[in-house]
């Protein structure tokens, strides 16, 4: 096992002035045996920021260590990792055993001792009855499997995760899920995790590390992302449904959307981007006017969509157990201050 | 579309049993010919049910020695052609899988000008540039070899496409396991691409070796000495112009004979050579 540190990396493709740079200097710290979750939407650099981990593109700029080797110029082999794939890379033709087996006879491993850690892969990964079968024969969840079978016989330093579970339907995926979770809590291998779904971050992570646009928004525990987002793109990224972000200024102790003057507690004044999270606003006698629009039923619970002021859309989730409002309808809307985001409303950063 | 009219079953099995009888006949008429007497054919009309010689004349056939024509021996000929046809197809795929390879997984210089300059081999096939290769064979002193008969005819445009085409439907993922798992660029084409690519190559090894095996004009360029000819010459040789007796039995045996190996062939890498073509197993 072993620390990854990322110092000022950069990746660039192409030459010269045509060059496209899609990470911008990252910096991060992954501790030894800790479970990291890289998220972000598509094209932000998370998958490329991991490949370059797992050695499959070229560092442009900066330097990764695994342990306290700078592995930039080592081979994907030399660097004491296993990668999982998202479409799992199996080999076709070659048996589940084969499939676990291959890196390790090409390290020219002893036939007994590959033997030996295969079955034990396949025993953590409960594979031990297909170990004959061919990849076709098996099904996605299975696939899945023996992808991290692969992964686990290697006995590497780190593990990486492209996307593992999107090629999964949607019941697999929290099982495969729970079952990653506790095969890190068993063997403790630092891992690095790309998905861009942000309920797989939340429950896997013990940091995540949220990007966008090749750059790294914010570092943190799961709890931290949520409760304090460094930016409005954090904020609207990590929970579902999003945060609700309203655009206005404060001041004299209101703070002015379109077509509205909204109570708040006292604080900075100025044009800001306020930001209250669905779940964080109740029902109350007085307090934020809603006008309803919408409203989806969840099971446990409703989601209330509908505007403050003129304009400004909100989203507000009701436990299933009151009363449903109706299209139309004026809600008053109640929350605790420490709910409340401030956000700059140039940048976006917290404030 | 599903037309339901019974004459019109009837009519398509007529013209179908045409069609069969088309393609069918001459090979039988070769067939009942090679189960004659020389005398019985000549004799007109030709009988059309097979005679009781068809051994006698193979075994003629084989070991040579009569007839108006060329008298070489056929078993001969079967082997040049045979080791011929095996050098081509074996070379083309072997080539052909390489350059295929090189030209899908590797960034080299110059990459594109090589990819266009086997390209455009495709319009520069034998006939085209029969002279100067055969300058360059004859010069090379390769008249009369194995290797003159080969060599020229084993760089094929098309085989590398058809290999290229299947190695770039391969995930790019499959490349990326293979160099963490620490397979070196030939380990990952002869453990991972080449068992994936099995049914292309049984499909373009049949395809490859009836060319081979048919090749008509080359052979008839570079061979002069009659234990280098090829079986397909050696059918045409047996034919004496002029007023001459041809030994029809011992030509149409042979001719038989000469059918054998890619039909053979054919026969036995059929269920390869569909799959090949039809779909690639991943």
């Amino acid at each position: 096992m072993a620390a990854i540190s990322i110092r000022k990396l950069v990746k660039r493709y192409g030459h010269g002035s045509k060059a496209v740079q899609v990470i911008h200097g990252v910096d991060a710290e992954v501790h030894d045996g800790e479970f990291v979750v890289i998220v972000g939407p598509s094209g932000c650099g998370k998958s490329t920021l991991l490949r370059m981990v797992a050695g499959l593109e070229e560092v442009s700029e900066g330097e990764i260590a695994i342990g306290a080797r700078v592995v930039n110029d080592v081979e994907p082999a030399d660097r004491d990792i296993a990668m999982v794939f998202q479409n799992y890379a199996l080999y076709p033709h070659m048996s589940v055993a084969e499939n676990m087996a291959y890196g390790l006879k090409l390290r020219k491993m002893p036939k007994a001792q590959i033997d030996e850690r295969v079955q034990r892969a396949a025993k953590i990964l409960e594979l031990g009855h297909l170990l004959a079968r061919k990849p076709r024969e098996l099904s996605g969840g299975q696939r899945q499997r023996v992808a991290m079978g692969r992964a686990i016989v290697r006995d590497p330093q780190v593990f990486l995760f492209d996307e593992p579970l999107s090629n999964l339907d949607a019941k697999l995926r929290v099982q495969t899920r729970l079952e990653i979770q506790k095969l890190h809590r068993e063997l403790g291998v630092t891992s690095l995790f790309v998905t861009h779904d942000q309920v797989e971050a939340m429950t896997l992570a013990q940091r995540i590390i949220v990007m966008n646009g090749g750059r790294i928004e914010q570092m943190g525990t799961p709890e931290e992302v949520y409760g304090h987002p460094a930016s409005t793109f954090v904020a609207s990224f990590i929970g579902s449904p999003a945060m609700n972000l309203l655009p206005g200024r404060q001041q004299s102790g209101q703070f002015h959307i379109d077509g509205a003057a909204l109570d708040v507690p006292p604080g900075i004044e100025g044009d800001l981007t306020l930001g209250l999270r669905p779940e964080h606003a109740q029902l109350a006698d007085r307090g934020w006017p809603l006008r309803v629009e919408m409203i989806e039923m969840l099971g446990a619970e409703r989601l209330v969509y509908g505007k403050l002021g003129a304009s400004t859309p909100f989203t507000l989730r009701l436990d299933a157990t009151l009363p449903p409002p109706q299209p139309g309808d004026w809600l008053h809307l109640a929350f605790s201050p420490v709910h409340l985001h401030r956000f700059d409303a140039q940048t976006g950063q917290r404030l | 579309m599903v037309e339901r009219k019974p004459w019109l079953d009837w009519l398509a099995h007529a013209i179908l049993l045409v069609g069969v009888a088309v393609v069918a006949f001459p090979l039988y008429v070769t067939f009942v010919a090679a189960t004659q007497t020389a005398e019985a054919i000549i004799h007109a009309p030709m009988p059309l049910l097979p005679g009781g010689h068809l051994i006698d004349n193979m075994s003629a056939a084989l070991g040579g020695g009569t007839g108006a024509g060329s008298s070489a021996p056929v078993a001969r000929m079967m082997w040049v052609s045979f080791v011929t046809a095996m050098v081509i197809t074996v070379g083309k795929i072997a080539i052909s899988l390489l350059s295929a390879f090189a030209i899908v997984y590797f960034r080299f210089p110059l990459r594109q000008l090589f990819f266009w300059a086997i390209f455009v081999t495709l319009m520069l096939p034998v006939e085209v540039r029969i002279a100067p290769t055969y300058q360059v064979v004859a010069d090379l002193h390769m008249l009369n070899s194995y290797a003159g008969l080969t060599v020229p005819l084993i760089a094929s445009a098309t085989a590398t496409f058809l290999f290229r085409q299947f190695f770039l439907t391969v995930p790019d993922e499959l490349v990326e396991a293979s160099r963490i798992d620490g397979a070196s660029p030939l380990r990952f084409f002869k453990d991972v691409l080449l068992p994936l690519s099995t049914t292309s190559i049984a499909a373009l090894f049949v395809i490859q070796f009836i060319y081979g095996w048919n090749q008509y004009l080359w052979p008839l360029l570079v061979t002069t000495d009659e234990s280098m000819y090829p079986v397909v010459i050696g059918i045409k040789r047996m034919i004496s112009g002029g007023e001459a007796a041809n030994d029809w039995n011992i030509v149409m045996a042979t001719a038989l004979l000469a059918m054998l190996p890619p039909a053979a062939v054919v026969i036995l890498m059929q269920r390869w050579f569909v799959k090949g073509l039809v779909d690639t197993e991943k």
